[in-house]
């Protein structure tokens, strides 16, 4: 059970996709204007992410490993296929704002990363929670720079939930007459607040470091 | 036996990867056929809310989006030769005209194309116009977009409702800056600029060949005529 709350751990904060590997940034940079495009794209990572680590994983013996490469694409592909066709059918209005991300989502070198340096090594369950924990790292970090980067350029959040569930509202949560700060949506606002989120997260990280040695003494004392 | 061959080997890969190929392409296609039927209906329901913005309901009683000509790229839509032509429906109740709807180009706008579709009625006065989609710079030049107008009780765009040549002259059909008639935003003119010319434009158009193009048996293709 250990082995899955390491993965866990590892996908989410200590080698989250988006703060610490800075890997498929194109997409988070791209989409991360609103909250909720942000959730949709990473949500979509994260099944695509899940289901082509389980499924390499399974079949990874009859893989031969000079050719897994094409393999691992063919998988991915025909996954984000399926997910691109399932969102147009069935989440239309988002898949108008998301539509072109989707398919990028074959090209996020962080789907064949995991499947090349994990799935292809592990059993299947292993594998798929360790693609949807990668995943939940990434919904982490881009939940929150896309909340920011609304909430400072727009004063809202959640614009665009209508989307996803019909009839929700968005939260105005700045005054109306709040002019926005354009630059937090425009594409530089996205590198601005990454960049702090991911000092923010170095920080967090030497506290901790910090904190450690001393009850390491103690603990040696005794 | 040997070593296997180059052959051999070559086979073998070449068998599994197309052992994979082809399980992966029936899964692709069998969600294609799943998804279809729902891609198709929600498409058509997106082109519907687009016209039901422009052209309430109770206007018309017809089939629209059967009634429909192609217009052949002309200036006066904002398209060139390298456009595609564009569909115009016909709204009719109990058989006569009723109203025009097309989309219309306005290609000057501060980040590129915006893209309009019109409803103009029989009394050659526009119904209604929206943006269909633009990259006008959010937060400034957004607001040809009633959706993302700040003034939601009374938007830019609303401006043109019932408004035809008659009220605002063809000459004075221009923003305020230009010294004509309509409204723009302080500081974005640009896009305001674009739009209010383009809907000239297209209304022009529409009052010029109206008969025309209501009289034209459906799917047919209203070529550009040759300018003299």
């Amino acid at each position: 059970m250990s082995a899955f709350r390491e993965i866990a751990h590892n996908g989410v904060w200590k080698q989250n996709t988006g703060l610490v590997q800075l890997l498929g940034l194109c997409p988070i940079l791209a989409v991360s204007t609103t909250f909720v495009n942000c959730v949709s794209l990473a949500l979509a990572t994260i099944l695509v992410m899940a289901l082509a680590s389980g499924m390499v994983a399974s079949v990874r013996s009859f893989i031969p490993r000079e050719v897994r490469i094409p393999v691992f694409i063919l998988i991915i592909a025909s996954l984000v296929t399926m997910v691109d066709l399932a969102m147009n059918a069935w989440l239309h209005e988002l898949y108008r704002v998301l539509g072109i991300f989707i398919p990028l989502i074959v090209v996020n070198c962080i789907v064949l990363a995991r499947v090349e340096a994990f799935a292809a090594k592990n059993t299947p369950l292993i594998a798929a929670w360790d693609g949807a924990m990668m995943g939940v790292g990434m919904v982490v970090a881009i939940a929150v720079l896309g909340g920011l980067r609304e909430f400072i350029g727009t004063g809202m959040l959640f614009s665009g939930i209508e989307m996803v569930i019909p009839g929700a509202q968005a939260l105005q949560l700045l005054p109306e007459r709040y002019p926005g700060f354009l630059v937090a949506i425009l594409p530089p606002g996205a590198f601005l607040v990454l960049g702090f989120m991911i000092a923010g997260r170095n920080l967090l990280d030497a506290r901790a470091a910090a904190r450690v040695p001393p009850v390491h003494k103690i603990q040696a004392q005794t | 036996m040997s070593e296997p061959t180059a052959l051999r080997v070559s086979l073998r890969t070449a068998f599994i990867l197309t052992v994979f190929t082809v399980v992966f392409t029936t899964l692709m296609a069998t969600t294609y056929r799943a998804t279809k039927p729902a891609i198709d209906a929600s498409v058509e329901a997106e082109k519907m809310k687009l016209v039901d913005e422009v052209l309430p309901a109770h206007h018309y009683d017809n089939a629209l989006l059967d009634d429909f000509i192609m217009v052949a790229p002309r200036a006066e839509l904002g398209l060139d030769a390298r456009d595609d032509a564009v569909r115009l429906l016909r709204a009719r109740k109990a058989d006569a005209p009723a109203a025009l709807v097309f989309e219309a180009v306005a290609p000057d706008g501060y980040g590129g194309k915006i893209r309009l579709i019109l409803a103009i009625g029989t009394d050659d006065r526009v119904i209604g116009v929206r943006v269909v989609s633009h990259k006008e710079t959010p937060g400034l030049g957004d607001y040809i977009d009633p959706k993302k107008d700040r003034n939601k009780s009374a938007p830019w765009i609303r401006q043109f409702d019932a408004t035809g040549f008659g009220q605002v002259a063809d000459a004075n059909w221009k923003v305020k800056k230009d010294g004509g008639h309509f409204d723009a935003r302080a500081g974005a003119t640009i896009s305001a600029r674009a739009v209010t010319n383009a809907v000239r434009r297209a209304l022009q158009f529409a009052v010029e060949h109206r008969d025309k193009l209501y009289a034209l048996p459906a799917k047919s293709v209203l070529e550009k005529e040759p300018t003299p």
